[in-house]
């Protein structure tokens, strides 16, 4: 067993540490018009206050990093994404996960950043090892590892190792060292192939006990097509952090979720005393009365 | 309706597609014909799960076996329509455009429109322009049904079309597109010809798209 790794990120004032002897680390999902209509539209015509909401609200629902995510088609995203950054950072002090599949947006995203940031993504596609790890290095970032490459996803969690494997070393040789890269295993979902949750946590499993390295995962996908969708996301999620996810990307206003991690945590050993347990019971009661 | 049609059609919606080929088989010892096993239940009975599906009564997996079920019955039929001749009601190439690699919204318009009587060419997913041009020049399509999953994946669509007008070969066929980023303006900006919200709506644009509803 390799030894577990931790990933430092950083915003201009706060540091986050992921690892597994540490609180999962909720990295917010919401700030990304992928399947948004109201939110493209808004972004499309300059309107960024559900940015500034989902930022404020994600943060106090839990998320210790937040994603930012600008691909709004046919505007220029460099801009965008640090527009979008500008204002998360105006209204948050958390880490950022910048997400883009844009070489030119992720250089544009960087040089406004102050910190460490968490680069979503690069994936084992010569293409994008190519044009990503270098801005990784140049930055002082860490990045995300999507296990893919260019034959597309792999159906077996030995052959997402390879790839994990393979970003990791060809990281390496730039000097980028397995602590910041965290990888993401992929979960597809249930609704198309009902061993889809199964591969994705033995996939966690070969991956961290090789390298010791951090895991993210969209935690929603798992259960696309599927009703009852929340019970589904939030047992997976927790079953996964047992496995070895460390910083799932995934909506903390979904309470269900947001609990699921928090009793994970606790049953993991990592909430000393169940006071973070205790004191998101009292968050929760206090909203109760609030409402009633 | 004959009850042995009406027993089909309810497998196909039930799923069960142990039973789908041996309810094919007894309808043609009745007599009926290839065509008319594949309008009066297959299409009767994958028509039913599309709109249970959309309101909410059945779910992805259920709708994958039951389009499983009418592939296992279409599998008998399809060598006898093609003996026959019989027409089907069009012909659609399908894929998720290049860069993307989600097909699930894809694989149910393809059942669905499968369900409805088309002949579906599935291109799979991450398909280039020249892929889509390539399975038009080879397959002759009457319509081209593109997805996108992503924001940053959909622009691809009108790259499709740009390219196959520069090939000569849009006037020649009626393009839909859908996926999650995708709505009606996007749609005509490009210059499709037509936008499903999702996958039964689809469906039935290809069978506007044929004048066939």
């Amino acid at each position: 067993m390799t030894q577990d790794l931790t990933t430092i990120i950083s915003s201009a004032t706060k540091t986050v540490e992921i690892s597994r002897a540490m609180p999962t680390v909720i990295i917010g999902e919401r700030i990304n018009p992928t399947g948004r209509k109201a939110v493209l539209a808004a972004l499309k015509e300059g309107n960024f206050d559900m940015v500034r909401q989902d930022a404020v609200n994600q943060v106090k629902a839990g998320a210790v990093v937040l994603d930012v995510n600008a691909g709004v088609p046919g505007v220029d995203e460099p801009a965008l994404i640090q527009k979008m950054m500008g204002i998360v950072m105006e209204e948050t002090d958390v880490p950022l996960c910048i997400d883009t599949a844009d070489p030119a947006a992720l250089e544009a995203a960087l040089s406004v950043y102050s910190g460490k940031a968490l680069i979503n993504s690069v994936n084992g596609e010569e293409r994008s090892l190519e044009a990503v790890l270098p801005l990784v290095k140049e930055h002082g970032a860490a990045v995300i590892g999507l296990c893919m490459d260019d034959d597309g996803i792999p159906e077996t969690p030995e052959k997402r190792l390879q790839v994990a494997g393979k970003i990791i070393e060809r990281a390496g040789k730039l000097g980028i060292g397995p602590e910041d890269i965290v990888i993401d295993p992929l979960a597809l979902t249930m609704g198309a192939d009902s061993s889809a949750g199964i591969l994705a946590i033995e996939s966690i499993k070969l991956i961290i006990a090789e390298f010791g390295v951090n895991i993210t995962m969209g935690a929603s996908n798992i259960s696309f097509g599927m009703p009852d969708r929340k019970y589904i996301n939030s047992t997976f999620i927790a079953m996964a952090i047992l496995a070895g996810l460390t910083c799932p990307i995934t909506n903390p206003m979904v309470a269900q979720v947001s609990i699921a991690i928090q009793a994970a945590d606790l049953v993991m050993g990592r909430d000393d005393y169940g006071m973070a347990w205790i004191k998101a019971y009292r968050a929760r009661q206090k909203a109760l009365e609030a409402q009633s | 309706m004959s009850a042995i049609l009406e027993q089909l059609s309810a497998v196909v919606i039930e799923g069960d597609e142990t039973k789908s080929p041996g309810l094919v088989q007894k309808a043609l010892d009745e007599g009926f014909t290839a065509k008319e096993i594949l309008d009066n239940a297959l299409v009767v009975g994958m028509t039913e799960v599309g709109i249970r599906f959309k309101r909410g009564d059945m779910f992805v997996p259920e709708v994958l076996m039951s389009a499983e079920a009418m592939q296992t019955g279409l599998g008998i039929l399809r060598p006898l329509l093609a003996a026959s001749g019989a027409e089907m009601l069009g012909k659609i190439v399908m894929g998720t455009v290049k860069g993307d690699l989600h097909d699930i919204g894809k694989n149910l318009v393809g059942m669905l429109c499968e369900g409805s009587g088309f002949d579906v060419i599935d291109l799979g997913f991450n398909v280039a322009p020249e892929k889509f041009i390539e399975a038009v020049k080879q397959h002759k399509p009457n319509i081209i049904g593109m997805s996108a999953l992503l924001t940053t994946t959909m622009r691809s669509m009108g790259h499709t079309i740009k390219a196959l007008e520069e090939a000569g070969l849009r006037a020649g066929v009626k393009i839909m597109v859908g996926g999650a980023p995708v709505d009606r303006e996007f749609a005509d900006r490009v210059g499709a010809d037509g936008y499903g919200s999702n996958a039964p709506a689809g469906a039935d644009l290809a069978k506007q798209l044929m004048g066939a509803a």
